[in-house]
């Protein structure tokens, strides 16, 4: 009898990038459901734009790169993409603004450097970089939590904390005002609580190593209990940290895409705890609200250098 | 005997192992033509010493070994027909076609070795003429083993039971039906290689087996050998990861197990060690597992070394109509030869013949971009970073290649099997290796060719000389001047300066 011939292994786990953006945007409906709870429609408005921009961009890449627009538009990473900047922008923000930032993380963050895979920044943080850099007004007026339907405008927590340190309040002081709760601010509990169990999720089924978002968990938590044993009044502490901003966000889903991550498992602890202290960092010393994005985007930057100095041992090779 | 933590990586996997356990193992006849592949596995032909119309017996020598081959033996009696170019489970090679005269006669020379009575380096010797190549796949000789072990002063034989791939089962049927002489086996190469301690290594996924050699080493009583279960995670029975898990020490990237004291054999090679010296035959069968949903009956099949596959697909009732065989695999799911015909000679390296159908194996899906996600490197027993190392054989990078280890790549396929953008890892790195080694070849032919061509060069001047130089002499000779003998000042002047 004849038969054909194939190279081995002749069996493989049958994972495929689909299914590992499937399963991210699954656990992102937490966080989905709780800002549309807190902020009203726009949140779906932003989810919607974003994802279509998305699409439409992805398609438009393709085409012009040439390659074939059917397997990489349903392998759902655009989608993941335009998900992540969603949910990290205010639910006021124009439209045109959301579209302008995710046409800025598709085309120039993602399919510059040539599409999938071969990306060295997150093109999610690129987006919402431009758009926070470029119209910083719309960017820091986030629906006020509990405003509902009719959203108004006002400060986040970790604004409110700046300004107020700025002006000489106390935490103390500052914390008593309503953009706060009884952890972080009183609608990014909710948010951190919800992209925490999202975060789980990912874990549980493996889409996600513990190594990053512990070690990013770790690297803000640390420093700001350090600094709050210090000096509290000047310092918030690390509870608050962890449950504000885009701690839990950037910590399981943005941290942690792989493209644009440290590979191994040394080299994900410091990535992540790269960030962590990026992030505590630019919220407690920098101009910038929350540093997740920025600090997502200065770790990109050190990727290589990582990669390059945390190689493994190979067996049978002495420690070099 | 308890389970150790043990391996960087791997995987675990549905071993696909119960249908040709359900039964025996069966004997399959020896075959009407016997096709011997000089190169049994291991990579280098073995020296033909027969011609065609040589009488043989079974187990008479007819080829010679060399540095990683070993010698063979006739596995029927008849007759040499030729030396031809045929398929083999490695691909196409030279094979000794011996048609047998189906009287099974064993060769009259052949007899039993008081290996009691013979010192290490004659024990090593003699095993060395049984033609005993490594039986987990490797095919390497395992008196060469043995006789770096005993040269190293080894202190630990480990015999390998594993048995780590899906499908393959023939090592876990011949520990459960003949432990007593896989324990033979042992106390043999425990006198060859000097080691104090022999430990049989299996994985836990064969606890009749263990049971049987824990039996098998009690009944002989020598309190040298013991029996330890490994968990079941793949590759842990590749030599390296294996060595690690049992003894905690890793054999150098380049050196061999002698180096870290340790000899490894398979426990199918001390079955064979123990027959030969039992009763003097050579190597000339093996157990072999012949399974799939694509044969009849999946079964542990004991055949002549050189038995076509179709026969032994036979000895398993045929191949199943329904669902049809799809691959015909030379080895196990991960690591396997896809054969392009049954048709080849059964090899001491051998040791599964999978018949695959489309059931039994999950194709990997369209080629998508790395992205990195690292699960390759999580899974690698050799602690590699398989997607960097895809980068740099992508780029072609030589230093990159060297400095992420692809020498290391120990071909186990777990990063293919994970891999969420289907990317042919294995394959590619293969290809890499080859590309690389294509490349010393053709810079150190290249270096040979400009050694030649200077030397061309210089042999072109100097006979340029010595003609100058004749026709120097006859012009005096003519003019009738100096002894043509005397050196002349100008001699070393070229011609045209004259």
């Amino acid at each position: 009898m004849e038969f054909p011939i194939a190279s081995p292994p002749y069996v493989v786990a049958g994972f495929s990038v689909q299914r590992v953006m499937l399963q991210v945007l699954f656990a992102l409906i937490p966080v989905a459901t709780v800002q549309l709870w807190l902020y009203g429609p726009g949140t779906l408005r932003l989810l919607a734009v974003a994802a279509i921009t998305a699409l439409a961009c992805e398609g438009l890449a393709l085409r012009l790169r040439g390659q074939p627009p059917q397997a990489f538009l349903c392998d759902g990473s655009v989608l993941v993409t335009a998900a992540l900047l969603a949910l990290s922008l205010p639910s006021s923000l124009p439209w045109y603004l959301a579209a302008f930032g995710t046409a800025v993380a598709v085309l120039l963050g993602k399919h510059a450097y040539g599409g999938l895979g071969q990306n060295p920044f997150n093109p999610a943080m690129v987006g919402y970089a431009v758009l926070v850099v470029s119209f910083p007004l719309e960017m820091t007026g986030w629906s006020a939590p509990g405003a509902g339907w009719d959203a108004l405008t006002g400060a986040t927590a970790l604004d409110a904390l700046r300004n107020g340190l700025r002006e000489s309040y106390t935490i103390e002081e500052i914390r008593r005002g309503a953009e706060f709760g009884g952890i972080g601010a009183a609608d990014g509990e909710w948010v951190n609580l919800a992209a925490l169990a999202g975060g789980l999720y990912l874990l549980a089924r493996r889409i996600v190593r513990w190594q990053i978002p512990v070690a990013m968990l770790f690297g803000i938590a640390l420093p700001a209990a350090l600094a709050h044993g210090l000096d509290p009044g000047a310092h918030a502490g690390a509870a608050f940290h962890l449950a504000s901003g885009a701690t839990m966000l950037g910590a399981f889903f943005i941290a942690t895409d792989p493209v644009s991550a440290a590979t191994s498992d040394r080299a994900r602890l410091v990535y992540g705890a790269g960030i962590g202290l990026l992030t505590w960092i630019i919220r407690s010393f920098g101009s910038y609200p929350d540093g997740v994005a920025f600090a997502v985007l200065l770790m990109n930057l050190v990727v290589p250098l990582i990669d390059r100095v945390t190689v493994p041992r190979i067996h049978g090779h002495q420690k070099s | 005997m308890s389970a150790r933590p043990v391996m960087r990586g791997g995987l675990r996997l549905d071993g696909h192992k119960s249908r040709p356990l359900e039964h025996p193992l069966i004997r399959a006849a020896p075959p009407r033509v016997a096709l011997l592949a000089l190169d049994q596995g291991s990579g280098e032909d073995a020296e033909p010493l027969v011609a065609a119309g040589t009488a043989v017996r079974v187990g008479t020598r007819v080829a010679a070994g060399r540095v990683s081959s070993v010698d063979l033996h006739s596995p029927v009696s008849g007759v040499v027909r030729e030396l031809a170019l045929l398929p083999t489970p490695q691909g196409m090679g030279r094979c000794l076609v011996i048609d047998g005269d189906g009287r099974d006669e064993p060769d009259p020379a052949l007899a039993p070795l008081d290996w009691q009575a013979l010192d290490s380096a004659d024990l090593i010797e003699r095993l060395a003429t049984g033609g005993i190549a490594g039986l987990g796949g490797a095919a390497f000789p395992a008196a060469a083993k043995l006789g770096l072990g005993r040269e190293a002063g080894v202190d630990r034989l480990l015999l390998n039971g594993a048995e780590c791939e899906p499908w393959i089962c023939c090592d876990d049927a011949l520990m459960r039906e003949r432990a007593a002489q896989v324990v033979t086996g042992a106390k043999v190469m425990l006198a060859a290689c000097g080691a104090e301690r022999g430990t049989i290594a299996v994985e836990d996924d064969k606890p009749q087996a263990i049971t049987a050699l824990a039996a098998a080493i009690a009944s002989c009583g020598d309190d040298r050998i013991e029996v330890i279960a490994l968990p079941s995670v793949f590759p842990l029975g590749a030599e390296g990861p294996l060595i690690a898990a049992v003894t905690g020490r890793e054999v150098p990237h380049d050196g061999l197990p002698p180096q870290v004291g340790v000899v490894c054999q398979n426990v199918g090679t001390a079955a064979a060690v123990a027959r030969l010296v039992s009763d003097g035959m050579p190597c000339v069968s093996r157990i072999v597992t012949v399974t799939g949903s694509g044969v009849r009956r999946p079964a542990n099949v004991e055949a002549r070394i050189g038995t076509p596959i179709a026969e032994l697909v036979a000895a398993c009732d045929g191949y199943a109509d329904d669902p049809s065989p799809r691959y015909l695999i030379a080895g196990g799911s991960l690591t396997g030869r896809a054969l392009a015909t049954d048709t080849a000679g059964l090899t001491k390296g051998l040791n599964c013949v999978l018949v695959a159908t489309e059931g039994d194996l999950q194709p990997r899906g369209v080629e998508m971009p790395c992205i990195r996600c690292g699960d390759c490197a999580t899974v690698c027993p050799a602690g590699l970073l398989p997607q960097q190392l895809h980068r740099a054989a992508r780029s072609d990078d030589a230093d990159g290649l060297v400095r992420l280890g692809l020498a290391d790549c120990i071909e186990c396929g777990c990063c293919d099997y994970v891999c969420p953008s289907a990317i042919p890892l294995t394959s590619r790195f293969r290809v890499a290796r080859e590309r690389r080694r294509r490349h010393e070849e053709e810079r150190r032919r290249a270096a040979e060719a400009r050694v030649r061509h200077e030397r061309h060069q210089q042999r072109l001047a100097a006979e340029s000389e010595r003609e100058r130089q004749a026709f120097e002499d006859a012009r005096r000779r003519a003019r009738g001047g100096t002894a043509p003998s005397e050196p002349r000042p100008d001699a070393s002047r070229g011609p045209d300066t004259d």
